[in-house]
């Protein structure tokens, strides 16, 4: 084997092991989510939002359209703010869109699911969405449904 | 009784005196990196010896873990109506585990064992010795240039593995199982972190590369210099690599994750 094809074969190795890296950087992993453009951002207040993290993706109509940026807990009025980066090619958000906390699949990661309204002005930056509705809580969800199925047999006494 | 105290005490005593020797061949090794980088062809013929000659059992063997995981992966998570998660499966275990781990032994097995037997015999047959009468020192043309292609490799082959593996699950879950493309994909994507799992499986193929290389590098110059001792260096580097690589991979992830 002489010298050039040796140096050869070692440049198409390391350039096959500098592709699967960038392959790995660029498909496996959430680098594009992070390389994208900045958008705007918009903030909700919920009062549980348990199960949402930083980064967790915001949607609408079930398409990623942004992700969770910042999570911040208001020690005024108990509330968490949630802080959330919307690409700046979906600027056409109605003002009145609604923000709630949705779960991915039965045990899935949780996610902010927008849902548009009718009004003609647009979201801006920093703006607030008013209407959330908050991540539903399996204990919270069971302990009602038992409190209504012993009120209920309580009634039939 | 007192004889098997004394003969622990031999082993021990051997042992450390070995370790000894590894560390301070380490360092002349690492003293001559610098002086590599003028004579930069001899690495990339070890390169050739050591990376390019691994990749086909990487490859084949990468593709295989991948699509095991596939299978595997998605006979556990259809229980959970969850085979949407097989691509983070396949490419957290591959990224942060067997990418580095598997590629690390195959490398040891594969690469390190033939280091370590052309450094042996090049001892049997004096060959370093006649360099060192040529006051060449053997460690920096022969054994230097020998590390640092393993050091540079086995992260590449690592990655390789991993890729290939991640190609390899896609095939069997998408391609056989009928798991939705864009979920393998989407789910992957929102579940590997760069910095966390890429980078953490990266700075684990380094060390994984330099232990291997390290061993098999002082095994060989270390060996009986005979055909024996050259084979029995030979067992040594592979079973000592394997067990180091496993060893550090659990101190790593316990540090990392």
């Amino acid at each position: 084997m002489n010298t050039r094809n040796t140096e050869i074969l070692v440049g198409l190795f390391v350039a096959a092991g500098l592709a699967a890296l960038f392959m790995l950087a660029m498909k496996v992993s959430n680098l594009n989510i992070y390389t994208n453009d900045q958008g705007y951002e918009v903030t909700a207040h919920f009062d549980d939002i348990s199960g949402l993290k930083v980064r967790s993706p915001v949607s609408m109509a079930g398409v990623r359209i942004g992700q969770v940026s910042d999570i911040i807990f208001d020690g005024q009025t108990y509330e968490a703010i949630v802080k959330m980066r919307i690409e700046s090619k979906y600027k056409t958000l109605p003002k009145d869109t609604s923000a709630a906390i949705y779960t991915a699949g039965l045990l899935g990661e949780k996610y902010i699911g927008l849902e548009a309204g009718g009004d003609e002005n647009k979201l801006q930056d920093k703006d607030r969405i008013k209407l959330t509705q908050d991540s539903i809580v399996l204990e919270k969800l069971i302990s009602r449904f038992v409190d209504k199925f012993i009120d209920g047999s309580d009634d039939k006494k | 009784m007192l004889n098997s105290i004394q003969q622990l005490g031999h082993s021990g005593l051997t042992f450390f005196q070995r370790l000894g020797r590894a560390c301070v061949l380490l360092a002349h090794i690492v003293g001559g990196l610098p002086g590599m980088l003028l004579r930069f062809p001899l690495v990339i013929q070890q390169m050739y010896s050591v990376g390019v000659l691994s990749l086909l059992i990487i490859l084949v063997s990468g593709l295989f873990v991948g699509m095991v995981l596939g299978l595997q992966g998605y006979n556990t998570l259809v229980d959970f109506g969850a085979e949407e998660s097989l691509g983070v499966m396949v490419a957290l275990s591959l990224v942060r585990e067997l990418g580095p781990v598997v590629a690390a032994l195959l490398f040891a097995g594969r690469a390190g064992s033939a280091l370590t037997a052309e450094i042996g015999l090049m001892k049997a047959t004096e060959q370093l010795s006649a360099m060192e009468m040529m006051a060449i020192d053997p460690i920096r043309r022969v054994l230097t240039p020998r590390f640092l292609a393993g050091f540079l490799s086995m992260p590449l082959l690592a990655a390789i593995f991993s890729a290939v593996g991640v190609l390899g699950g896609n095939f069997v879950g998408v391609g056989l199982l009928g798991v939705d493309d864009g979920a393998y994909w989407s789910q992957m994507q929102s579940a590997v972190d760069l910095y966390d799992d890429i980078n953490n499986g990266v700075i684990k193929s380094i060390v994984f590369g330099v232990v291997v290389t390290w061993i098999a590098v002082f095994e060989g110059y270390d060996a009986v210099p005979t055909s024996e001792g050259v084979s029995r260096a030979t067992t040594r580097t592979v079973v000592h690599s394997s067990l180091a690589i496993l060893g550090l991979d659990f101190i790593l992830t316990a540090i990392m994750f």
